[in-house]
């Protein structure tokens, strides 16, 4: 039983220290002023008229980005699913990968190809022989947001529909079930779990990015991360920068409730399935 | 029919793929031109590489900054992370599930939420801006830790607790049995979590440019360099190599799980013969 004792190093130094600690330092910086309780902060961010708006723009952005990604990523990974496992294993590796590459180079890529001197504006002007504004706009974030978080849809999809028992797709087609209805009531539902973790994990950091809409929005597009950026690191004022910060975790936490309610609703209704 | 079906489904995956790859590749393409800015092709030439290490744009500093960051983080965290890994397995369920999602925790926050907090950690226990190596090493292996726990707790869970047992009725001591029958039982589960925990250092944006005060790495560079105005080639170049040195690791880890369950599954075939 002695090999417990190898976890205490972490369990109680780097765990409480690093971990906790910073995230109690949030809290006291957003309600404590000169080491007195205040709410201060809270209503100034509810009051003062910038703030709430970048929270919105980042809270549609967030909920756009998501259902395109699904909109794509779905199929994807359906298509993958259903391929040879040795040769899906290997083409979703293409698919994946874009996941751990860093999100500041891909973000700078569209940068590039989104300037007005870039390779896609040249494209749409030998074609319609006017050069369209694309970068610094709601557009240029909102696609760069799709580029880089896409990868993180479909990672939990394609897992999901590889371990679906193939057996119970099967059992549909016998009992007479068409393509569209195995679909809709036995692929789909089956993959709710396969949705539900795509949508936070591509949800949580689009709602929260900054280096996003910093490149490609150019201030024209306020994100919440980005005012969290500019209050902390521009103009020292950790304690409204705290209190935002604290706000989006609970923006995170509604969301996560809410994707967890749903989880449990349908695997209540599949257990009743069979 | 069937036919038609199939080509579909290979138009789509290729149209995402292009849709993936297509502006990485352009900006590859775009840092072997001879022009200044990255937005016009102007004759084949390596000039980009040769002024990214000119001392201008200074990446000598920041390139150094990242490997150690990677190294010295990806080993420390693999060392805490394989010890946690051990010791949580072994651990009652109520506490470890505590532990776990506490662990979780830097997973599941926003980068953004969890490089303020280690912002202001740091800030009040006193270590400042100017400890900037520490301070980046210290938040990499933090939030690296996690990433090895949870790819060794499944190597732990598969292979078998008599192992260790049997190894101390056969006169191992709890070290020796830690050293040679666990450890090297989940082995492939330490080296992936090494090399992941490696690349993610590597890639880290968010949280390096909160931490970081007077030291830069690589994305912080590029960040500071191009989040305003014009973009020059040297930076194409330097994403370039970035691309190149982490797409190629993820390719050795993502190939090395795959032959592992190639070679698991035959394992399995060949029990199933002899049962």
């Amino acid at each position: 039983m002695k090999r417990v004792r190898l976890s205490y190093p972490y369990i109680s130094v780097w765990m409480p220290l690093f971990i906790i600690a910073p995230m109690l330092f949030v809290l006291y910086y957003a309600t404590f002023k000169d080491g007195a309780f205040t709410l201060e902060y809270v209503k100034q961010v509810f009051t003062t008229t910038n703030y709430l708006p970048a929270l919105w723009t980042s809270i549609w952005i967030a909920l756009v980005t998501t259902a395109v990604c699904l909109i794509i990523g779905y199929p994807v990974a359906y298509i993958l699913s259903t391929m040879n496992k040795r040769v899906a294993a290997l083409v979703s590796i293409l698919f994946i990968m874009p996941m751990w590459m860093n999100m500041l180079l891909r973000t700078f890529a569209w940068k590039m190809v989104l300037d007005d001197t870039g390779v896609l504006a040249s494209v749409i002007n030998a074609l319609t022989g006017n050069s369209p504004k694309l970068l610094y706009t709601p557009a240029a974030v909102l696609i760069a947001t799709i580029y880089d978080f896409l990868p993180f849809m479909i990672l939990p999809l394609y897992t999901t529909l590889m371990k679906m028992d193939r057996s119970h797709i099967e059992a549909a087609r016998d009992l007479g079930a068409t393509g569209v209805q195995t679909f809709t009531k036995v692929i789909l539902p089956l993959s709710v779990p396969g949705i539900i973790s795509g949508i936070t994990m591509v949800f949580v950091p689009a709602m929260s990015t900054f280096a996003i809409s910093r490149m490609l929005g150019g201030g024209k597009v306020k994100m919440i991360g980005e005012v969290i950026e500019r209050k902390i690191m521009e103009q020292n004022d950790p304690a409204v920068g705290s209190t935002l910060a604290i706000l989006l975790i609970i923006l995170v936490i509604i969301s996560m409730a809410i994707m967890n309610k749903v989880d449990k609703e349908n695997g209540s209704a599949g257990g009743t399935l069979w | 029919m069937k036919k038609f079906l199939a080509f579909i489904k290979g138009a789509y995956l290729g149209i995402v793929v292009l849709f993936m790859y297509l502006p990485i590749a352009i900006m590859m393409f775009m840092s072997l031109t001879q022009s200044r800015s990255a937005t016009r092709w102007n004759g084949f030439s390596f000039g980009a590489y040769q002024k990214l290490f000119s001392p201008e744009v200074g990446i000598i500093d920041p390139l150094i900054t990242t490997f150690v960051v990677a190294v010295i983080s990806s080993l420390a965290a693999t060392l805490i992370g394989t010890m946690t890994a051990i010791g949580l397995h072994s651990m009652k369920k109520r506490p470890r599930a505590v532990v776990e999602s506490i662990t979780q925790l830097p997973m599941v926050n926003p980068d953004l939420v969890t490089g303020v907090s280690m912002m202001l950690l740091f800030a009040f226990i006193g270590i400042k801006q100017e400890l900037g190596l520490f301070r980046l090493i210290i938040a990499h292996t933090t939030f690296n830790i996690p990433y090895v726990i949870f790819s060794v707790m499944p190597k732990l869970r598969q292979s078998s607790d008599t192992l260790y047992e049997a190894a101390m009725d056969l006169g191992c001591s709890p070290f020796q049995a830690l050293t040679k029958v666990v450890i090297p039982d989940i082995m492939p589960g330490i080296v992936s979590g090494l090399i992941l925990a490696f690349t993610l250092s590597l890639d880290d944006f968010t949280i390096s440019y909160f931490v970081g005060g007077t030291k830069t790495n690589l994305s912080m560079l590029l960040y500071s360099k191009t989040a305003k105005g014009g973009v020059g080639t040297e930076f194409c170049a330097l994403s370039t190599l970035m691309f190149l040195v982490v797409g190629i690791l993820l390719l050795i880890v993502n190939l090395r799980s795959i032959r592992q369950e190639k070679e698991q599954a035959e394992q399995r075939k060949k029990v199933m013969r002899k049962a």
